[in-house]
Formats: C-alpha cells, sequence, structure tokens
C-alpha cells in the first residue's frame, strides 16, 4: 500500500478496557492499527476519506472516523471498537432491518449505542442529523432510524433508566 | 517522513523554527489524512503534531471573550450551552460541517489555516469579528480573521507561526444566522454559504464558496448599515459582485451561486431588516 515510513513509535493506548502498547508509522491510521496490528476486524474500512462512517468507533468517549485519526494521537487514550458492544444491545436495530450487506452495520452500530448511551443528545438533534455520518446504500436509513427511536424507548423503560 | 510530538507550545513554536517553515501542524487530522493514502507524504516531509499540547484544547470565556483554543473542537464548542446562547452562529455553522464524527476532530484552527474557500466554520467566526492569534518562537501577534488571507490558500501567518487562540468579542447580537447550501445536508461541501451577523458594531456578511476565500461582502454591509432600499434579490447582485467572484467548478456554477446566494441573504433578511423587502423603506 504505502512505501516504507520512517521509524516506528511506540505508543500505549486502552482499546475496549484493555491497555495496549503497539509500534506504528508516525502516518499510520487508526482504522489500520486496529485492524492489521491487532486484529481487530470488525471495524470496516468503506471511503478512507471521512465521509461513509463505517470505520467509526468511539475515541474518548466521541464517535471519530479512525481512517482519519493518526494512530499516534491514540497515545494514552481510550478507544471503544464494535468489538466491545454486547450483541443484546442490537435486538431493535435487527428487528427493524437496520442492516442489510453489512458494509456499513459496524459503524451504525458504534453511532447508535453512542447515541444509546447519550440520550440528551435527543433534546437538541435529531436521530437522522446523529445518525448522518454513517451512510447506507442498502436500508433507505428508515430501518436504523426506527430501530435506534425503539432501543431508546427500551433503555428509558428499563428500570433505574434515567427521565 | 517526519513526525514530531511537541508536550508544549514553546517546544512547538521552536520545532516550526527549526524546520525552516517547512512542518506541517497537525491538530485534529481531519483535512491533512483526508488525501491519505492516496497521497502518501513525501519522505521530506516533516508534520507536528499538536494532539500532545493539551493547553491549547479548552476553550474559555473571560469578561469580554469568548477564546477557542488551538484545539478546540466543532463539537466542544455545539456542546457548549453558553455558545448556543451567546455565539448561536458559531454552533449553526459547526453543526454543518461535516458529520458528528468529522465535528469531534475538526478544529476551528485547523479550518482557518486549511484556508479552503469552502471552509464553513470561517465565515461564522469572521462574522463574529474573530482574531486570530499567531504565535512564532519570535513572539505572539493579533490578526482581525477579516485581514487573514491574502489569496487562494494563501495568508499572513507566516511558515514558523502557529494558530494558538481565536479571539471572540462578546457582543450582543440582534441578528444572526448562517446558511450552507449544499448537495445534501450532512457530508457535503458547501456551494453558496453565508454567515450574517447584526450588532452595534453594524452588519457583517461573509461568503464562502465564493471567492478565492472566505470573504466579507462590505458593500452590502455598508448598503444594509445606510439602510439603502434592496426591493428584490436582483438588488443585491451588483452589492455581492463588488467584492465576490464566484467560479464554476464541479460542484456549481458561478451563475448559481451568485443567484443563489441574493435569494438566500433577501430572505433571510427581509424579516428582520426594514430597508429590505418589496416596499423597503425609501431613503
Amino acid at each position: 500500500m504505502s512505501k516504507p515510513q520512517a521509524e516506528k513509535i511506540e505508543i500505549e493506548l486502552t482499546v475496549n478496557g484493555q491497555p495496549v502498547a503497539v509500534s506504528v508509522s508516525p502516518v499510520e491510521r487508526l482504522l489500520d492499527t486496529l485492524r492489521y496490528t491487532m486484529n481487530l476486524t470488525g471495524t470496516k474500512e468503506g471511503c478512507g476519506e471521512g465521509e461513509c462512517g463505517a470505520c467509526t468507533v468511539v475515541l474518548d468517549g466521541l464517535p471519530v472516523n479512525s481512517c482519519l485519526v493518526p494512530t499516534i494521537q491514540a497515545r494514552g487514550r481510550r478507544v471503544e471498537t464494535i468489538e466491545s458492544i454486547d450483541p443484546s444491545r442490537l435486538s431493535e436495530l435487527l428487528d427493524s432491518g437496520a442492516t442489510q450487506c453489512g458494509a456499513c452495520t459496524p459503524g451504525v452500530v458504534m453511532s447508535a449505542c453512542w447515541v444509546l448511551d447519550h440520550p440528551d443528545l435527543c433534546d437538541s438533534h435529531s436521530l437522522r442529523e446523529l445518525m448522518a455520518g454513517n451512510l447506507c446504500r442498502c436500508t433507505g436509513y428508515d430501518g436504523i432510524i426506527d430501530g435506534l427511536a425503539a432501543a431508546l424507548d427500551a433503555s428509558n423503560q428499563r428500570p433505574g433508566a434515567g427521565a | 517522513m517526519k513526525l514530531l510530538t511537541p508536550g508544549t507550545v514553546p517546544e512547538a513554536t521552536a520545532m516550526l523554527r527549526d524546520s525552516g517553515g517547512r512542518a506541517k501542524p497537525i491538530a485534529g487530522a481531519t483535512d491533512v489524512f483526508v488525501h491519505w493514502p492516496v497521497r502518501v507524504p513525501a519522505d521530506d516531509e516533516i508534520f507536528i503534531d499538536l494532539s500532545g499540547l493539551a493547553e491549547l484544547r479548552p476553550h474559555r470565556w473571560t469578561d469580554d471573550e469568548l477564546i477557542l483554543g488551538a484545539l478546540t473542537t466543532y463539537w466542544d464548542v455545539i456542546t457548549d450551552p453558553r455558545a448556543a446562547e451567546e455565539f448561536a452562529i458559531l454552533v449553526q455553522a459547526a453543526r454543518t460541517v461535516g458529520s458528528i464524527q468529522i465535528q469531534t476532530r475538526g478544529t476551528w484552527a485547523g479550518n482557518i489555516a486549511n484556508a479552503s474557500p469552502a471552509a464553513d466554520g470561517v465565515p461564522a467566526l469572521m462574522a463574529r469579528d474573530a482574531v486570530v492569534e499567531l504565535t512564532s518562537a519570535e513572539g505572539v501577534e493579533q490578526v482581525p480573521l477579516d485581514a487573514f488571507y491574502l489569496g487562494y490558500k494563501r495568508f499572513v501567518m507566516k511558515p514558523d507561526q502557529l494558530i494558538t487562540a481565536i479571539r471572540l468579542p462578546r457582543r450582543p447580537h440582534h441578528f444572526e444566522s448562517f446558511i450552507k447550501v449544499g448537495t445534501r445536508r450532512a457530508q457535503a461541501i458547501t456551494k453558496v454559504g453565508v454567515a450574517i451577523a447584526h450588532s452595534d458594531a453594524g452588519w457583517r456578511i461573509v461568503a464562502n464558496s465564493m471567492a478565492p476565500t472566505v470573504r466579507r461582502c462590505r458593500a452590502l454591509e455598508e448598503a444594509l448599515d445606510d439602510q439603502a432600499p434592496l426591493r428584490s434579490p436582483n438588488d443585491f447582485t451588483p452589492l455581492l459582485t463588488r467584492d465576490l467572484a464566484p467560479i464554476d467548478d464541479i460542484r456549481s456554477t458561478a451563475a448559481y451561486r451568485l443567484g443563489v446566494l441574493a435569494r438566500v441573504l433577501y430572505h433571510e433578511l427581509a424579516p428582520v431588516c426594514g430597508s429590505v423587502g418589496p416596499s423597503g423603506a425609501a431613503s
């Protein structure tokens, strides 16, 4: 892919709750470190230019396109990938037809779970705006939005859930 | 290709100086990395990663100013309720940038330094009379944002200078609005954009994607300040062309851009500006 880069840099970060040390090239993308160094291949590459959201991961609590994050900028930080998601959180998305070919799904799930973890975002943002960074060519989006809305409703009704 | 990771601003500015101005600072990397891996950096390129400069991240409020740090992201401003109250135009503009995944990484200072004519953050900052703080190993300089750009991708910032803050005067506004016209609402580059602000300091009309740089429409600002009657969108066109020079490109045409901007401005201003409208106040 790329020609050999300059000397590698040793960094430490926390991925899915586990501290890890990796040796990365200075311009390595977090996406590639996750997939090819750490074998966390659930995160997918789509466009590679920050448009499609397929590579979405959560960095220090905020969703980012891992194709646009230099891995070295993740030093000392927390990264959550699709591998950290409890499958039980996906039932509403599955029921509503939020996935078809699956290329966008890991990113969609990461964004959707981030919204589920921060339901107060719905006070200022519509679900469509919150999910606008995840392109999907199959579902027409209604399945994704309906599934997320249902999951938000369900989590509201769980005992101990806030307002 | 070399990557430097300073821990303080003086270290970073020393690195910029020592590189002979060749080093390129990286903040959120959303512009720098977008070309990767198609455009692998040349072997002799030097990057300075600013992400270790924690002091540049937070924005802060003083009695007179909102001060954005060089690493303050769009999301930092979007999620500050005080910004929504006092600088609604910044929040409005920030929410049109890419998507949330971009807003959490992209920085206001990066938007200025990337110098795209289509930058969405810059018009909002310029409409609020932002001043850019430039720091080098030699010292600190304050440059008004509306005097920052010299031409397409050219600016007064010298290669050894780093944007370290963006200062915005806190001033009550009677009206402000940011309008972006793109192919779709999210993840689109602006075809026509405009930031409109009105305070006791006068009108500010700042357009993006309408000239080689983001630019104030000073002739129109003056006409509004003088309450010159503007009875239809067509009355805006000759004023706009005194400051703007839109082009035909892959996203749009010059004629479409000018036509849309005139109509957007007319429709935004007619309800709030007595001199704009079919029976605009005679002068």
